[in-house]
């Protein structure tokens, strides 16, 4: 039985249960990745505002790089990528 | 006044600096003199593609021999000019511009060009996320990408490198006959010979000249690597870029070494101040959506703006400049400018010719088209 509390994600590869009506990014530190994306120069960056604003908690959602994920709610079945960049 | 310099560049965009390189390379003394910054003009503000154009004899001239002194330099380029071999993808939509992929297949080949007919399934191969239903292209392997302002840095060096002076932070305010170029500060200086490279501002120096702004948008995504692997135009883009009267948009995608896309484009005629219109770039996407529907997906990072150097006839003009009121030559001053949206790549051919008329060596390929007193000599207004 599923908890109707809980959905499930792939989080880089590894199946990560998180509580309903949390944010991706509160999964993503939770599951202990601190990176979310690489800047072009290739330095590892992390979240700064969590509003939104600065872009740098981005990630890969089902293939579509650059989403904020401190403003997207975790869905079931989402797969995400931390620093899919080059 | 006694000339300071064989020869005095007026632009420090990437058609002054490479006729910098030019003059330097045979022997001539050169100063470089620039008001704001290296590449800041219509060199910054365009996409950096390296093509081949076939709209005329001359246009495919300067443009085939301008792409071969490109791959000349290419192994000596830093990585900051992000040089991309990715060559360009000319779409066809349906079957009648198919027919027109035949006819420019059959020009290339005649000029040499290594061009590829590509249809259905494979076009797809080559660009998955072109939209379905599209009949075929035209792959153009040997065309490239370069990062304009920091190419025109780098050739500026090179010219310095070999003896050319550079000057900057003082505006010209006049150029008259005999070679003398009046500073903004009252500043005087005369040169053998002036060469006008200031793009579309030329006519602030030289009144009179055929050559109209053009005005042009285009878009930045943030990196998406793969998205696009040629950079992909759209095969009504000459049609288009045709239309001298009316505000036009085209298909003209390019991928970027870092991944981004930069979006085009947009041609408008008199509009003259820069800011960014809303109206155009709604068209400019719609269209670019309807080539590569994913894209409403991606990320839009910037917008700009910038003016081309239109000449009514779509080649530059290399050469002496024509006096404003007899028409005739004038002594000393000579343009290169009218480059429209061809100027990154015909930089290099541009360059090589100037400096081989002003030494009196016969260029590479006929210079005549290029003669900006080729207007000034006909009867009746310059259209």
């Amino acid at each position: 039985m599923s908890d109707p509390q809980r959905v499930n994600i792939e989080l880089n590869g590894r199946p990560v249960s998180v509580p309903v009506g949390h944010t991706l990014l509160s999964a993503v530190f939770n599951a202990g990745f601190g990176t979310t994306r690489t800047s072009v120069t290739g330095q590892p960056r992390g979240p700064l505002c969590g509003m939104g604003f600065c872009h740098e908690c981005t990630v890969t959602i089902d293939g579509l790089f650059h989403q904020r994920s401190c403003m997207i709610t975790v869905r079931q079945g989402m797969v995400v990528e931390t620093v899919p960049l080059p | 006044m006694k000339p300071g310099a064989d020869v005095l560049i007026i632009g420090a965009g990437i058609v002054g600096v490479a006729c910098a390189l030019e003059c330097a390379r045979v022997g001539l003394s050169t100063l470089v003199v620039e008001s704001h910054m290296v590449g800041g003009g219509a060199t910054g503000a365009g996409m950096g593609h390296l093509v081949v154009m076939d709209d005329s004899p001359a246009q495919i001239a300067l443009t085939q021999l301008s792409c071969a002194l490109w791959k000349e330099l290419q192994p000596d380029l830093p990585g900051s000019v992000e040089y991309d071999a990715c060559g360009t993808m000319w779409v066809a939509a349906d079957h009648e511009e198919m027919a027109e992929v035949e006819r420019k297949s059959h020009i290339y080949s005649n000029a040499g060009i290594v061009s590829e007919v590509v249809t259905g399934r494979k076009l797809y191969e080559y660009e998955p996320n072109l939209r379905p239903g599209l009949s075929g292209g035209l792959r153009v392997k040997g065309d490239a990408v370069i990062y304009p302002p920091t190419a025109a840095a780098w050739l500026l060096d090179q010219a310095i490198h070999k003896g050319s002076k550079f000057q900057k932070g003082q505006a010209v305010r006049e150029v008259h006959e005999g070679g003398i170029v009046v500073f903004e500060n009252g500043d005087r200086l005369c040169a053998r010979t002036v060469v006008v490279a200031t793009g579309a501002n030329a006519t602030k120096l030289v009144p009179g000249i055929a050559l109209k702004p053009r005005k042009g948008h285009l878009i930045i995504t943030d990196r998406y690597p793969g998205h696009i692997r040629h950079q992909l135009i759209e095969l009504g883009y000459l049609k288009n870029a045709h239309q001298l009267t009316q505000d036009t948009v085209a298909f003209n995608v390019q991928p970027r070494r870092t991944g981004q896309l930069l979006i085009g484009s947009s041609r408008q005629y008199g509009a003259l101040d820069s800011r960014i219109e809303k109206s155009i770039t709604a068209k400019m996407l719609e269209r670019a959506f309807w080539y590569l529907p994913h894209l409403k997906d991606l990320l839009c990072l910037r917008v700009w703006t910038g003016f081309r150097a239109a000449t009514p006839d779509k080649v530059p003009l290399i050469g002496p400049a024509p006096n404003p009121v007899t028409g005739r030559p004038m002594e000393g001053v000579w343009l290169a400018t009218g480059h429209e949206g061809l100027g990154i790549t015909t930089s290099l051919g541009t360059a090589r010719i100037l400096a081989d008329r002003l030494v009196g060596n016969t260029p590479s390929i006929p210079w005549e088209p290029y003669e900006p007193l080729r207007f000034s000599l006909q009867k009746g207004p310059i259209p």
